[in-house]
């Protein structure tokens, strides 16, 4: 609840202090202005013609289904790998055998290519929601994973010692000395595997789904609609970016106060 | 000045090993309520492993810790806070553990911060935000929050400068003269153990162990310090002490101070031995254990 309140106290602060990057957005739009002139539209469009493709798709209605679809799936591979990597993680830490015997594991599955998960999730699960799910959840899990462990491992014995001086209870130890530390390690974690996630249903819906962002740019590939495909990645692009500068970046600021002040 | 209390720290025969390396050997010693007692000896001897074993960190192999204070409280060598906590928490951190409500916790950590010569907008701040001196004060306050009844400082002053470590010195006596408490402090630095404590118990390397012990018969409150400079010059020229600190024996040549010597060392002064040095042990130079 009081992160809640922090979050949107600081909200217009944090909004004014994002012209920064608002400015550098726009110079990456000029560059795409200027290859579109060098090349023509049909290699790259304008920038203003894809914008007006994706606001015709959102009047019209016919994006919200493709978006709510894409969000759903990987929104929800994201929170199943949020919560088991974290928690699977924080535990493998807590054990050196367990953290020894996980570290190749992870590292084979961060090494088997997303495209490969894709191929078995659609021999195992069809056109279902459960193929872009279960790559989702396969390609962040590892990234979370990691930085759950390298966090319980790295917390300072010393500290160690002082709480078990102190007699602090085992859910204080949870709450208290480990989460706090871990958090910094998660949080990274968190955001690099949601834009890991966002890219992963994308490529999963373009081979596997009839529905979905990834199976509309598959329409508009079809069609040579340069413009249509323009206009489906800045949607896309745009969803990341809201909810990564909108929801955790807050977060992240808030709980890591501690960490930035200056003396 | 002790004994209203029947409280006690009772160390009978303590043995200690990690692994085969013997870091403890037949260890005897006893804390009263009121009473301040210093474990001295050179870097590596085994006073932190024995803090440890008195505190109840490490499980004691042979002889016996009987701890009959109610409460126990510990000080590290350096202040170890959580650095995600304001002051405040941290101070408060024990009574948390303890199960006192937050207003409560709150109340008694800040009233006992700001006797400790902490400031309310030092309370609000996060550790790295404070000096060091501060850093220790937030320590200190953290291990007497919870009222303990015996206190056991591992060092926790070695880093600060000579001001700030006179300050806290004071602060804790007053502390400790108020509330009756039994302090076990280690420490490597003389002058702070003749300063603060009642009886100081010297120790010797490989394996550690206690080789004299000397009572202090003048209230620590009142010890100035010319007081102070010429006991531990004293403690100093004893033989044991310089045999476990690893330093040559002194030179008789040497146009000496009155009261150097061995001889002198119960002669009107405050310092008395109460355990004549073990026959020099085979102390061969400077030799250290660890």
């Amino acid at each position: 609840m009081t992160l809640l309140r922090a979050w949107l106290a600081g909200l217009p602060a944090y909004l004014w202090s994002g012209w920064g990057a608002i400015a550098s957005l726009f110079l990456l739009l000029a560059a795409w202005e200027a290859v579109s002139l060098a090349y023509g539209p049909l290699v790259m469009p304008a920038p203003r013609a894809a914008f007006a493709t994706l606001w015709g798709l959102l009047d019209s209605g016919a994006a919200w289904p493709e978006l709510t679809a894409t969000a759903r799936r990987a929104l929800t591979g994201y929170a199943l790998s949020v919560v088991a990597g974290s928690v699977l993680g924080l535990l493998a830490g807590l054990s050196m055998t367990a953290s020894m015997m996980s570290r190749p594991l992870v590292t084979v599955l961060m090494g088997t290519p997303p495209i490969a998960w894709l191929v078995l999730a659609m021999l195992w699960f069809g056109a279902s929601d459960g193929t872009p799910v279960f790559t989702v959840l396969v390609a962040s899990f590892p990234v979370i994973f990691i930085g759950a462990l390298q966090g319980t491992r790295t917390l300072d014995n010393h500290l160690r010692g002082m709480a078990e001086a102190f007699r602090l209870p085992r859910r204080m130890m949870l709450t208290d000395v480990y989460l706090p530390h871990v958090v910094s390690y998660l949080f990274p974690a968190w955001i690099a595997a949601l834009g890991t996630a966002w890219k992963v249903v994308v490529m999963a819906e373009l081979l596997a789904t009839q529905d979905g962002v990834g199976a509309a740019l598959a329409v508009s590939r079809s069609h040579l609609d340069t413009a249509a495909t323009m206009a489906w990645i800045v949607a896309v692009v745009g969803l990341l970016l809201a909810v990564e500068y909108l929801v955790l970046e807050p977060v992240k600021r808030e709980v890591e106060r501690w960490r930035e002040q200056g003396t | 000045m002790n004994g209203s209390s029947r409280a006690a720290l009772h160390v009978r025969g303590l043995s200690h090993a990690f692994v085969r390396d013997e870091v403890l050997s037949g260890i005897d010693f006893r804390v009263r309520a009121g009473e301040v007692v210093a474990l001295v000896g050179p870097s590596g001897c085994g006073k932190t492993t024995l803090l440890h074993l008195a505190a109840g960190l490490l499980k004691v192999q042979d002889g016996q810790v009987d701890n009959h204070f109610a409460s126990t409280a510990f000080m590290f060598q350096q202040p170890r806070l959580l650095p995600w906590k304001t002051a405040l928490d941290n101070i408060a951190l024990s009574l948390k553990a303890a199960g006192v409500r937050r207003a409560e916790r709150h109340f008694r950590a800040r009233e006992l911060a700001l006797r400790l010569g902490l400031a309310h907008r030092d309370l609000d701040k996060f550790p790295h935000q404070l000096s060091g001196g501060m850093q220790s004060r937030v320590a200190l306050a953290r291990a007497l929050v919870l009222a303990p009844e015996l206190l056991l400082l591992d060092e926790p002053f070695s880093a600060l400068d000579v001001g700030l470590k006179e300050e806290l010195y004071r602060l804790l006596l007053a502390h400790q003269a108020e509330r009756h408490l039994g302090v076990l402090m280690i420490t490597h630095d003389l002058m702070e153990a003749v300063r603060l404590s009642d009886l100081i118990l010297v120790m010797a390397p490989a394996p550690g162990r206690i080789v004299c012990r000397f009572e202090l018969d003048r209230a620590a409150a009142s010890r100035d310090d010319g007081w102070v400079y010429r006991h531990t010059a004293e403690l100093l020229q004893t033989r044991a002490v310089r045999a476990s600190f690893g330093l040559p024996p002194v030179v008789a040549a040497a146009p000496s101070p009155p009261g150097a010597g061995r001889a002198h060392a119960q002669v009107d002064t405050g310092l008395r031995l109460i355990v004549p040095p073990v026959p020099p042990v085979a102390v061969a130079g400077g030799k250290r254990c660890g």
